[in-house]
């Protein structure tokens, strides 16, 4: 019962990386049971097929672009994922997509994907996240929760 | 009559190309490569500790990461002029040999065999026949009925269930397509191996990096890696075991079956030997060093003018030497940044972003467009294989005259050197680079593993940074070719970063002297059968494994999520 959380995106876009930013904020307040791994993909493509065919569900978080306001978030899973994908609505999407139906080729697809994502705001040349994303963290960490959650996994928090 | 043909974004490719041509009586005339999001990493690493700048620096790409990390420390430990520990030279030799083959194994059978190979064809094939074909080719073990008959059930129900991803934008049934059902099911077969080989590779790199996506065992002054054979914590015999292991078992599929499909595909696709030529200057540099000062080298190599591997070659000695120095420049005149200063050395360069519309005299790029002694030049793969074998490299010489004698054998006719600057060439030169580098691979784990045994576990020497300015350089002969960071570093503090990548040197626009790229000039003379599905172009752009998400980056994601091909 392994669960992959992995944080996309690129860092050195201010929200283009809010993916890996949520996944650290995270990973700093929760702990999780050795079965989980917390890993930052950041914008790496055939480099995870091994990561991910090594766990049994996938919860990748990412910026995504939906057309909706700046902070929305969304919560995919099952099938709404690849169709999701197929759209062509997250900037990593040839990555993910593609890693993806690679390892459903070889028969070592995850059993299930989830994806957090949240609109970016900002996706200029920077290291900080804007004002507006940095304050959608906290729900971003919670959905993460949620996900857990769903997969039987109850995450500790580290202030306990 | 002349139409052009506009191709936004070039898919199966990291990052963001958009490419325009000139089509007349069938054949590119004229040509526009452009990189349409800027890359800001310069701008991030001013005022930074240099010591960190790798970090940063391997985020510029998701492909590339280790590439970026090793070319950045070795430019502030240039500035140094640091001595790095001959056990850390190693380690990121293995690092870099590791992911140079993984990563040309996933270019030809993932991102470009598509361009040559029709997976719909491959559903009719015999897989009988196909073994007794791919039989003929190469004595491979898994070139058996079974095996093809199995990856051919696989491949029907994958795009049975209608979600093709890495298979969706491939031309089935292109007119350009020439392959055979069987041979297109081999090539199909062994796309899917391939998937599972390069994941071994991969583990050679996250091992010896203590991570991937991204490596955490960089720093200025050697690597973090403590060597210590009996404590768990460390790099120990067992691991180093298991890296050779790894290593060797990728060794029977590069020999046996990348190298017999190149040659194949290169012989079935023999009139591709005439087409994407270009840029016959070639640039790379010498890389794998095999002492603490980084003056002697495994791979030799250097600038080679006017394809001419004799006369025209210049080697380019060591870590420090001027030659190489002094003579790369940079022009902005077509591309979006504020210029009016001439080509400027990369210590000296600027990226202030000045984005207009699209001129096809003008400013159409975010690329820079670099030159060697005033001198457009192509890099990459067959850059690196014309300049080891210019430089007598023994191995390479055999494996460069095994291909050409294999292509040779199957159209029966002499094949020569001179077909390689083509855009079949590229292919082959890349499936060359990646055999000479494997067998490498296990020369460096022996030369690691006699150092340990001597009694060195030495892996990092510390550097010390001085009041006064200094500046260094850093280059590393990446998949895409020879890539070079420049820093400028005051006090110490970054004062000017600039990332000089190979696809820059490629897909940049027109230069200081409106004399086109390695792209744009490849492109001329391509044909094209059908205009609204340019196959062609596309084959000869991927020939050179473009590589965008270093060269520019990232603004808009909304614009850029359909793709489309325009004949306007």
């Amino acid at each position: 019962m392994s669960i992959l959380v992995l944080g996309l995106g690129n860092i050195l876009l201010m929200d283009e990386g809010l993916g890996v930013r949520a996944m650290e904020q995270f990973d700093a307040g929760w702990s999780v049971p050795e079965s989980v791994s917390v890993v930052d993909g950041g914008t790496c493509g055939m480099d995870m097929l091994d990561l991910i065919a090594s766990h049994r569900h996938l919860i990748a978080v990412d910026a995504v672009k939906t057309g909706a306001p700046a902070g929305t978030l969304v919560t995919l899973r099952g099938d709404d994922v690849p169709a999701y994908f197929k759209g062509k609505l997250s900037p990593h999407q040839l990555g993910l997509c593609d890693l993806l139906a690679s390892l459903r080729l070889q028969g070592e697809a995850p059993d299930s994907v989830t994806l957090i994502g949240c609109v970016p705001l900002a996706l200029g040349t920077g290291l900080m996240l804007s004002p507006e994303i940095e304050a959608r963290l906290p729900a971003m960490v919670q959905a993460i929760i949620a996900a857990l959650r769903d997969l039987g996994v109850e995450p500790q928090s580290r202030a306990l | 009559m002349t139409q052009r043909i506009v191709v936004d974004p070039v898919t199966r490719i990291e990052g963001h190309l958009r490419v325009e041509c000139d089509v007349g009586d069938g054949k590119v005339t004229k040509a526009w490569a452009s990189g349409t999001m800027w890359r800001g990493i310069e701008l991030i690493l001013q005022g930074k500790d240099p010591r960190d700048a790798w970090v940063f620096a391997q985020r510029i790409c998701g492909v590339c990461t280790t590439v970026h990390a090793i070319t950045s420390v070795r430019a502030v430990e240039n500035a140094l002029k640091m001595e790095i520990p001959l056990n850390a030279q190693y380690i990121r030799n293995l690092i870099q040999g590791a992911h140079n083959v993984h990563d040309h194994i996933v270019h030809f059978y993932h991102l470009s065999a598509l361009d040559f190979v029709d997976i719909t064809s491959a559903l009719k094939a015999d897989p009988a026949a196909t073994a007794k074909l791919a039989q003929s080719l190469s004595d491979w073990s898994l070139n058996t009925t079974g095996e093809f008959a199995t990856a051919q059930k696989k491949l029907q129900a994958f795009i049975n269930s209608g979600q093709l991803g890495i298979f969706g934008s491939g031309y089935w049934g292109h007119p350009a397509m020439k392959l055979s059902h069987e041979a297109n099911l081999m090539a199909a077969t062994h796309y899917l191996q391939a998937l599972d080989v390069q994941r071994k590779m991969n583990k050679v790199v996250a091992i010896l990096g203590s991570k991937t996506p991204h490596i955490q065992n960089m720093a200025v002054g050697g690597v973090t890696n403590p060597i210590n054979l009996d404590s768990q914590s460390t790099l120990t015999l067992e691991k180093l075991t298991y890296i050779k292991t790894l290593i060797d078992e990728v060794g029977d599929f590069i020999t046996k079956v990348y190298i017999p499909d190149v040659a194949a595909i290169g012989a079935f696709y023999a009139d591709w030997t005439k087409i994407g030529r270009g840029i016959v200057n070639y640039l790379s540099i010498p890389d794998m060093p095999l002492d603490t000062k980084g003056t002697k080298f495994a791979l030799p190599a250097g600038f080679i003018e006017n394809g001419d591997i004799v006369k025209g070659f210049t080697p380019i000695k060591d870590f420090h030497d001027p030659y190489f120095e002094k003579g790369v420049k940079e022009s902005v005149k077509h591309s979006w940044y504020q210029g009016g200063k001439g080509a400027l050395h990369p210590y000296d360069g600027e990226t202030i972003p000045n984005y207009s519309d699209w001129q096809d005299d003008g400013k159409y790029s975010f690329i820079k467009s670099p030159t060697f002694y005033d001198k457009r030049a192509q890099v990459g793969p067959l850059a690196n294989v014309l300049g080891l074998y210019a430089s007598g490299h023994q191995r390479t010489q055999f494996w460069v005259n095994a291909v050409l004698d294999s292509v040779s054998g199957l159209v029966g006719s002499k094949i020569g050197v001179d077909a390689l600057h083509s855009t079949i060439g590229r292919h082959a030169a890349r499936a060359v680079r990646c055999v000479v580098l494997h067998e490498e691979l296990s020369n460096q784990w022996t030369l690691l593993m006699e150092n340990i045994g001597r009694g060195d576990t030495m892996t990092f020497n510390k550097p010390v940074f001085p009041k006064e300015e200094v500046r260094g350089f850093g280059f590393h002969e990446a998949p895409r070719g020879m890539l070079s960071h420049w820093v400028v570093i005051d006090k110490g503090k970054i004062k000017n970063y600039q990332a000089v990548v190979p696809t820059t040197w490629n897909a940049g626009p027109r230069d200081e002297d409106d004399r086109i790229s390695a792209y744009e000039a490849a492109l001329i003379d391509t044909p094209v059968a059908v205009a609204d599905q340019p196959l062609e172009i596309i084959r000869t752009l991927h020939s050179f494994d473009p590589c965008l998400a270093c060269a520019v980056h990232l603004t808009d994601t909304e614009n850029s999520s359909t793709y489309q091909v325009k004949v306007v």
